[in-house]
C-alpha cells in the first residue's frame, strides 16, 4: 500500500516545509481553502473516518455537531497525548511528519470554522515539542497558519501546549480542562466539548492520526479514501508493535489488517522464534487475547466482535516467558497510579486490585483471591465518570478470563511457574 | 523572583492563550527550570505572575507526575517500566542503577549527580526497554549502554 500518513519519513529532512511541499505538501490545504466548509465535512462523510484515538467515533458526526452549534470562537484541539502503554504510532507524524498534521489541522479548521487549534502534546515527547514549534514558525512565515492563509481571506492560529505526564488527559474532557489550567480530571458528559467545551466554546478534539489523514481526502476525495481498508472503518492505520516480535515499530497498513498477519507476516514472527503466549492488541486498556484468537481484522467494529478492541492499535506481544499475573500486576500499578482520584470506584478499586495482583504475584495470595479481583472489578465496572476505571476492571477480568489457571497455580504453589 | 528572561517567556505564552489561566501549565515548567524545583518561592512567583492563587498554582502543580517538588540530580534519569519495557528488561535496569549508582527509583545520588524516576510509558515501546535523560531519548537499553550512556552526563 503506498504511504499516505507516513509518506517521505525516510527522507532525514521530512520535518521540514520545503521538503515537505516537494512532495506535494500543502496542495489540499490550497485546494480545500477554495471550497465551502460544508462541502469539506461531506468528503470526510464520504471517506467515512472515524476518530484514531481509541473509540472509532465517526468523524464527520463529530465536526457537525460542533458546526450547528451557534457560539464563536470554535476550538480544534489535536489530541497529541499518546499515553496509553504500548502506544508509540503518532510520534513518526510528530516527529518527521508534522506538517502534514498542520496541514490537517489548517483543513479542519477551515471545515469547523475554527480560528484556533491547539496540540495537546504529552510531557515525555521534548524532541517532538521543539520539531512542531519549529514547523509551525515555518508554516507561519509560508502563510499557511496566520490572519489570512494563502491570502484567501481564512484565519487559522495554531500553538503547542505541553502536558505534564497525567495519562488521564488523553481523555478529551481532561485534557481541556488540563488546556485551561486545571488538574486533568475528566468532566461529566452532557454538555459535550462540541457544545461547551474549551473555554466554554463549541471544541472539537481529535487525534493526531485522524487529523493527519485530511490532506488525503482532499487530495484523493471521499470515495477513493473510502475503498482503502474496510467499508465500515476505511482508510489506513498506524499500527505499533511491541515486545517479542522479530520487527518492533510503527507500521501503516489497512484498517482491518488481521492481528495474525501483522505478528507474522509484517512483524517477521516471534522473537527468536519462542511461542506466543498472549497479546494486547489495541493498548494496555484493550483485553488480552490468547494466541487462538488474533485471527481478526484489526478495526473498531470486528474487534469486539473477537472479544477485544482496536483501541490505539497498539499490539503488544507476549512470548512464554512471560509471566502474565506479572503483567496484570504492573498494569494496574498503571492504572492507580494514573487514576485521577475523581470516582471513588477507580480511585480505590484500581489500589486494591494492585495490592490483590501484588500479593498473587509474590506468592502470598490467598485462595480466594481470584474471586475477590472479580467482585472489586466488577464493582468499577460502568461506576466512574470516564473510561479509565472501566479499562483496569476489564484488564483484571480478561487476564483472569483467559488466563485463570496461571493466577491459580501462583496461589497454590506460591510461586512462578513460567520459565523466564 | 523570575529572570528578565523567564518573565518575557511568560508574557509570550500568556499571549497564546485566552485567559492567563490557560498559561499555568507552562508557567510552571519554567518555574521549575528557572528555581531548580517546585519550592514554595517558585509557586509564589508563577502565582504573582499569572494572577492565580498560590494554592491553586500548588494544588495543579502536584496532580501532575512531570512536575518535581524537590530538589533533583544534576541529570534526571526517566527510565520507563511500563509492560512493553518490563518484558524486555527494564526491571533488571532499575537493579542496575541501585548497585551501581545506588540511584533508588524517586532517590538522588549522594554526589547529586543524578535522579532516578520510573515512568509510566514514554512512547518508545518499539524499541524498549527505553529512557529519557533530561530531554534526549535513548532506547534498546542494556546494562552496558546505560553505564555508556550515563558516562556522558557529568
Amino acid at each position: 500500500m503506498e504511504k499516505i500518513l507516513l509518506k517521505n519519513i525516510e527522507n532525514s529532512k521530512s520535518a521540514d516545509i520545503s521538503e515537505y511541499r516537494k512532495v506535494g505538501g500543502y496542495s489540499s490545504l490550497l485546494k480545500a481553502l477554495a471550497m465551502q466548509p460544508k462541502e469539506i465535512v461531506e468528503e470526510v462523510k464520504k471517506a467515512g473516518l472515524r476518530g484514531r484515538g481509541g473509540a472509532g467515533f465517526p468523524v464527520a458526526m463529530k465536526w457537525t455537531f460542533a458546526s450547528a452549534d451557534p457560539k464563536f470562537p470554535k476550538y480544534l484541539l489535536c489530541n497529541a497525548d499518546e499515553g496509553e502503554p504500548g502506544t508509540f504510532k503518532d510520534r513518526p507524524i510528530l516527529e518527521k511528519n508534522p506538517h502534514l498534521l498542520i496541514e490537517g489541522m489548517v483543513i479542519s479548521g477551515h471545515a469547523l470554522m475554527a480560528e484556533y487549534g491547539f496540540i495537546y502534546l504529552r510531557g515525555e515527547y521534548p524532541e517532538a515539542k521543539n520539531i512542531l514549534n519549529r514547523a509551525i514558525a515555518q508554516a507561519y512565515e509560508n502563510n499557511m497558519l496566520g490572519d489570512n492563509i494563502a491570502g484567501k481571506g481564512v484565519k487559522f492560529h495554531l500553538a503547542v501546549h505541553q502536558g505534564a505526564g497525567a495519562y488521564i488527559c488523553g481523555e478529551e474532557t481532561a485534557l481541556i480542562e488540563s488546556l485551561e489550567g486545571d488538574k486533568g480530571q475528566p468532566r461529566i458528559k452532557p454538555p459535550f466539548p462540541v457544545n461547551v467545551g474549551v473555554w466554554s466554546k463549541p471544541t472539537v478534539v481529535n487525534n493526531v492520526e485522524t487529523l493527519s489523514n485530511l490532506p488525503f481526502i482532499i487530495e484523493a476525495g471521499g470515495e477513493a479514501y473510502a475503498k482503502i481498508g474496510t467499508p465500515d472503518c476505511p482508510g489506513p492505520k498506524l499500527y505499533s508493535i511491541s515486545g517479542h516480535v522479530e520487527k518492533p515499530g510503527v507500521y501503516e497498513l489497512p484498517m482491518g489488517t488481521s492481528l495474525r498477519d501483522i505478528i507474522y507476516t509484517h512483524c517477521g514472527g516471534i522473537k527468536g522464534g519462542k511461542t506466543l503466549k498472549a497479546v494486547i492488541p489495541g493498548g494496555i486498556s484493550t483485553p488480552v487475547l490468547p494466541p487462538e484468537k488474533i485471527d481478526c481484522p484489526m478495526d473498531f467494529v470486528n474487534m469486539p466482535k473477537h472479544g477485544s478492541m482496536l483501541g490505539s492499535g497498539a499490539v503488544i506481544v507476549m512470548d512464554e516467558s512471560v509471566c502474565l499475573v506479572k503483567v496484570c500486576y504492573r498494569a494496574l500499578k498503571f492504572f492507580e497510579h494514573e487514576s485521577c482520584g475523581k470516582c471513588t470506584p477507580c480511585r480505590e478499586g484500581t489500589g486494591w486490585l494492585r495490592s490483590i495482583l501484588g500479593r498473587i504475584e509474590s506468592g502470598q495470595g490467598d485462595e480466594g483471591d481470584i474471586d475477590l479481583l472479580m467482585a472489586v472489578s466488577g464493582n468499577i465496572m460502568g461506576k466512574t465518570f470516564c473510561p479509565l476505571g472501566d479499562g483496569a476492571a476489564s484488564v483484571v477480568q480478561n487476564f483472569i478470563k483467559h488466563f485463570r489457571p496461571e493466577f491459580e497455580a501462583h496461589i497454590k504453589t506460591k510461586a512462578c511457574q513460567v520459565k523466564a | 523572583m523570575f529572570s528578565e528572561a523567564a518573565i518575557k517567556e511568560l508574557e509570550e505564552l500568556r499571549a497564546k492563550y485566552p485567559s492567563a489561566r490557560g498559561a499555568l501549565l507552562p508557567a510552571i515548567y519554567v518555574a521549575q527550570r528557572e528555581f531548580g524545583h517546585l519550592s514554595s518561592e517558585a509557586y509564589e512567583a508563577v502565582s504573582a505572575a499569572l494572577g492565580v492563587p498560590k494554592a491553586t498554582v500548588r494544588g495543579v502543580a502536584t496532580f501532575y507526575a512531570m512536575y518535581k517538588h524537590k530538589p533533583m540530580g544534576r541529570h534526571v534519569v526517566q527510565l520507563c517500566t511500563n509492560v512493553s519495557c518490563m518484558i524486555l528488561g527494564a526491571e533488571k535496569l532499575v537493579d542496575f542503577l541501585k548497585n551501581k549508582y545506588g540511584l533508588e527509583p524517586g532517590g538522588m545520588t549522594s554526589d547529586g549527580r543524578f535522579s532516578l524516576v520510573i515512568m509510566e510509558c514514554i512512547g518508545a515501546c518499539g524499541t524498549a526497554p527505553a529512557m529519557l535523560v533530561n530531554d534526549d531519548f535513548y532506547e534498546n537499553l542494556t546494562e552496558k549502554y546505560v553505564e555508556e550512556i550515563l558516562g556522558k552526563y557529568t
